[in-house]
Order: C-alpha cells, then structure tokens, then sequence
C-alpha cells in the first residue's frame, strides 16, 4: 500500500487540487486585470452567465461542427485503409505503411499547424499549385472563415485517420483465420462478408475511437491554435480556444473556470462511458 | 475441353492479380499523402529562401543548412529544445519512479477504494487541458514558478503518471504470482521483490510507457505556452513564436519543426506497435 502513496500524493496535489481551485474559481468574480474588484463569492452567477452566453454556444456548435467534418469521414478512410492492409499480397507493404501510419499520429501538433500554414499558403502553397495544375484555385485556404474551418477539418483527418486505421487493424487481426476462410467459401461476397463477419470484430474499435475522439476534440488546441489562431474572426475558434482567450486574453478566469467546469463535466461522462464498455471488471 | 477450363481460371487468376495491383495503388498514394507534408518541411528547410517562394515549386533545388546556422547563432530555438529535453525527460524519469510502484500495487493487490482510484487515474486521459491550465496558471503565479521548467515538470505528471501506470499494470499482470511469492518466502520485503524481481521483468512494457510519455511531453504546447514567457519556453511554444513576427521566417521555422520531429520520428518508429494501446489505454490493443 505505502509503495503507492507517492504516486497518489502527487495525483492529488497536481491533479485534484487544481480542479477544486477551478471549482472555486468558477464561483468567484474573478478577473486579474482588475484586482481591486477582490475575488467576492457569487455563487453559480458565472455558470448561469455562460449558458446564456451565445458565444460559448457558437464555439460548442462550431466544436461539433468540426466533429462532423472529421470523424465520419476518419472513419470510413480507416475501415478502408484496414481491409486494405489486411488484403494486399505483399504483406511488405503492408507492414511498412503500418509503420508510416504512426508518424501523423506521433508528430507534434504544433509543427503540423506550421507545415499547414505552408502548404495552404494562398499564394506559394504545394496545395493551391496542385489545384492550379487542373485549372482551379486560387483558394483563401486560411483567409476564408468559410474554407478555414475545411482547412483544419482536412488538417485533422490527416493527421487522425491513420490512428482509426491502426485501431480497425487490430480488429480485423482478431479475427480466427477459419471463420473467415468458412465465410469465403459459403458467401465469398465482399459485401457480406465484411458485414456479418468483419464488422462485428470491429465494432469494440469504433466505440473506442468515437469515445476517445470525442475527448480529443474537446481539448484540440495547439494545431487549430497555430493554424488559424481561431481565425479569420471566431470561424475556427473551436471550444478550448474560447475558453483559453477568455481566460488567458480578456483574463476573466471566474467565467472561463465556469466554462471549463462545464467542459470538464462532459469528459467526466465520456470517460465513465468508456470504463463501461471497455473496463467491466471495474464496475464490480 | 482443357482449354474449356483453363479459360475462366486464367481470368480469374488475372482478375486476382489486378486487384493486388489495385491495392498495391491505392497503398502507395497513401504513403504518399502521408509523408508529402513531413517532406514539405523538410525540404523547405533546406531550400533557399527564393527556393521557398518558386511557382512551381522547385523539387530539385540545392540544398543549404543556411536556416540552421541561423537558429545556432540566434540561440532561442537551441535553448527551447535544451528546455524540452530537460522537461521531457525529467517528467518521464518522475512519472516511471512514482507510477511503476503504485501500478505494482494495483496489480498485486485489492483495496477499499481500488475502483474509484482506478477510475480516476483514467479520467485523466479524457480531462480538458484547458481545465487544469486557468487554477495552474494562478497556483504558479503564486508559487513564483512561473515561466520554470520545474513547473512543467511536475503538471506534465498529470498525463504521464496515469499512463505509466496504466500500461505497468498490464505488465505486472501477466507475470506470475509465483514468481514475487518465491521472492517473499525468501526473506526479501515487498520493496526489493517490487525492485529486483518485478520491475526487471516488466522492464520491456515500462520502457513503452516511458517512451510514450517522453513524446507526449515533448509535444504538449497548452500547458507550456500558457506558463511560460522566455526562460522556460519550449520548443513547440518557440516555433509557433515565428508567426507573430512581421512577416513569417518560413526556412527557420520549418527547420526548427524539423529539429522538433526528428525525435518524434524516432521514438514513434520504436514503440510504433504499441502507440495504439497508450492512446486507447490498453482497450485496444
């Protein structure tokens, strides 16, 4: 017992102090720009400002607008891309591209904002000069709210649809060799095989990735941040951006401590859906 | 009657062998899509400023190490990365000597609250950076650790720690319970079978865990951008500092993204079947 203690010490005092600070913090006025205010206790006057707050709405909707854009898209490319590499004949290829599929996912996000900024660059950009190669273009990639927010979606699925199809291969690896070799011979439609033999080994991986992303998107920051700082306007200002410029920036920390108590309360209940389903051992 | 037969076999042999080539296609592409950004920067670090801005682009050019011979005499982007390193691997060192008892314990034995505390160290993964950044940011203030390595250092925890315990606990779960028994009938107390018995064996899933956490620390910018102004900046912090100059200084910037993922790339080919199981915390494996 005492061999955990210094590991669960430093979880409290690093993981749940803070978190009751901001708890504390959400029900204060609180802004550092005016300390003469003082800090005065007011209640939940700050979380009933933020679900009145039209802009914290927006950047919600903006969130899951985002998360339309990108996940379904993930996730049939890495289906895809999973049969693929299940299939092909040159199981060489094959391992290779796996080893590749890890690089999006492991590359700091910060540099993949900057590698963006250059390559969508409206004027010397390799995208707009490929698009001018069959007569289109040029586009404002990051210029336009309208295409910004398809910028950091594409951005996105660049860098998170091979994590889907790492996850969908070890799915599909699952599968008994038998039971597929049993269904070829029986149906030997792609179709259906996929369907009532694969898809249920994949399933578990869906539910995973989808919960997981879910999160991810709550705290996506750093790549949209150095991509488009938000912008142009508040187009691609995605909800963890709103909450640090209303912390960090206009230095109201009582309402963004509101606001990120709220956004806390949503990933407490994704990670409780996630035990659920994946950790049943647990729940005894 | 032969060749009757052998007709629709060849076809179908055929019809195989496109499909392959198909496959085979589509795969190259990918590979394509996948590294043609990573080459980007690559190259554009090495091209010459005027190279940067040719339409069309220039594929050939003649390379010059002119933008890093300029981050070495400016020294910011060097002393970044010498920040990130001391972070990263101080925060990795702490998170594997704190994480690897406690997971030890989890493994090996029950105890009233095991569930919750188990829950908790989950959480972590799904918990908002953004939450913890506001009370750090006011805790730092007024501990004076503002703008120190040491801050970093230790809210890096709140990452790393859960998931090194979390990928140990699988390791010192499939080492049998007999192994440790043996350890404890001869006379040794639970910290030396822990240390001498245990650990060396789970050594292999530890080294994972560890690594795992060195690139997520290496990567981490919220945290760092937020708490840090200019003697602790890290590198992610510093690259994206290029930007709010007038005027964007493509060649250094791409060749400090460069000197930034050179590690990455490194480390992520090492672990690389094991990436999935960190980010899924072991649902998938």
């Amino acid at each position: 017992m005492r061999m955990a203690a210094p590991a669960i010490i430093a979880l409290l005092a690093i993981g749940v102090y803070p978190l009751l600070k901001a708890l504390n913090m959400s029900m204060r006025l609180y802004q550092i720009t005016k300390p003469y205010l003082g800090t005065p206790f007011v209640g939940f006057e700050n979380y009933d400002k933020v679900i009145r707050d039209p802009l914290f709405w927006q950047a919600l909707e903006r969130t899951a607008y985002f998360f339309i854009l990108t996940i379904p898209v993930q996730l049939v490319l890495g289906i895809g891309i999973a049969l693929l590499l299940d299939r092909v004949r040159w199981r060489r290829l094959a391992g290779t591209v796996r080893v590749l599929l890890v690089l999006p996912i492991a590359v700091t996000p910060t540099v993949i904002g900057l590698v963006g900024r250059l390559i969508f660059n409206r004027d010397f950009g390799f995208v707009n000069y490929l698009l001018s190669l069959i007569g289109l273009g040029p586009v404002a990639w990051l210029g336009d709210p309208g295409t910004a927010m398809f910028t950091i979606a594409l951005t996105d699925i660049w860098q998170w649809t091979p994590f889907f199809a790492l996850v969908m291969l070890s799915g599909l690896s699952a599968i008994p060799p038998e039971v597929l070799e049993a269904a070829q011979l029986e149906s030997g439609r792609g179709w259906q095989i996929f369907r009532y033999v694969e898809f249920p080994y994949l399933r578990p991986g869906i539910t995973a990735v989808l919960i997981l992303r879910t999160a991810d998107i709550l705290k996506l920051f750093d790549m949209v941040f150095v991509l488009t700082r938000g912008g142009p306007g508040v187009s691609t200002e995605l909800v963890s951006l709103y909450v640090q410029r209303v912390g960090f920036r206009v230095f109201d920390m009582g309402m963004a401590s509101a606001q990120a108590i709220l956004l806390l309360i949503l990933s407490i209940v994704l990670a409780r859906i996630y035990i659920r389903v994946f950790y049943q051992e647990l729940e005894a | 009657m032969n060749t009757a037969t052998q007709i629709p076999l060849l076809s179908h042999r055929r019809r195989r062998l496109l499909t392959n080539l198909f496959h085979v296609f589509v795969l190259v592409v990918l590979v394509v899509f996948i590294l043609l950004p990573i080459y980007w920067m690559v190259t554009t670090s090495l091209k010459t400023t005027a190279d940067t801005f040719a339409i069309p682009p220039k594929l050939l050019f003649r390379p010059t190490l002119a933008h890093y011979q300029v981050l070495a005499q400016e020294g910011v982007v060097l002393k970044s990365l010498v920040n990130s390193l001391v972070v990263a691997t101080a925060t990795t060192l702490l998170a594997v000597l704190l994480g690897t008892p406690a997971a030890y314990v989890f493994a090996r034995f029950d105890f009233r609250g095991k569930s919750d505390l188990w829950f908790w160290v989950i959480s972590n993964r799904f918990i908002t950076p953004i939450v913890m950044a506001l009370p750090f940011f006011l805790i730092a203030r007024d501990l004076k650790l503002l703008d120190t390595r040491l801050s970093l250092i230790l809210i890096y925890l709140t990452f790393n720690l859960p998931l090194v315990i979390w990928l140990s606990i699988d390791q010192f779960r499939v080492i049998p319970r007999e192994i440790d028994e043996a350890g404890l009938v001869d006379g040794a107390t639970l910290w030396q079978t822990f240390y001498k018995i245990s650990l060396p064996l789970a050594l292999p899933g530890v080294t994972v865990a560890a690594i795992l956490s060195f690139i997520f620390s290496w990567n981490e910018f919220l945290y760092a951008f937020v708490l840090t102004r200019s003697e602790a900046r890290t590198a992610p912090v510093e690259a994206a500092n290029f930007m709010t100059a007038v005027g964007t200084r493509w060649g250094p910037m791409m060749a400090t993204g460069t000197l930034i993922v050179l590690p990455v790339v490194v480390f992520a080919a090492i672990v690389s079947r094991n990436l999935i199981r960190g980010l899924t915390l072991g649902a998938v494996k």
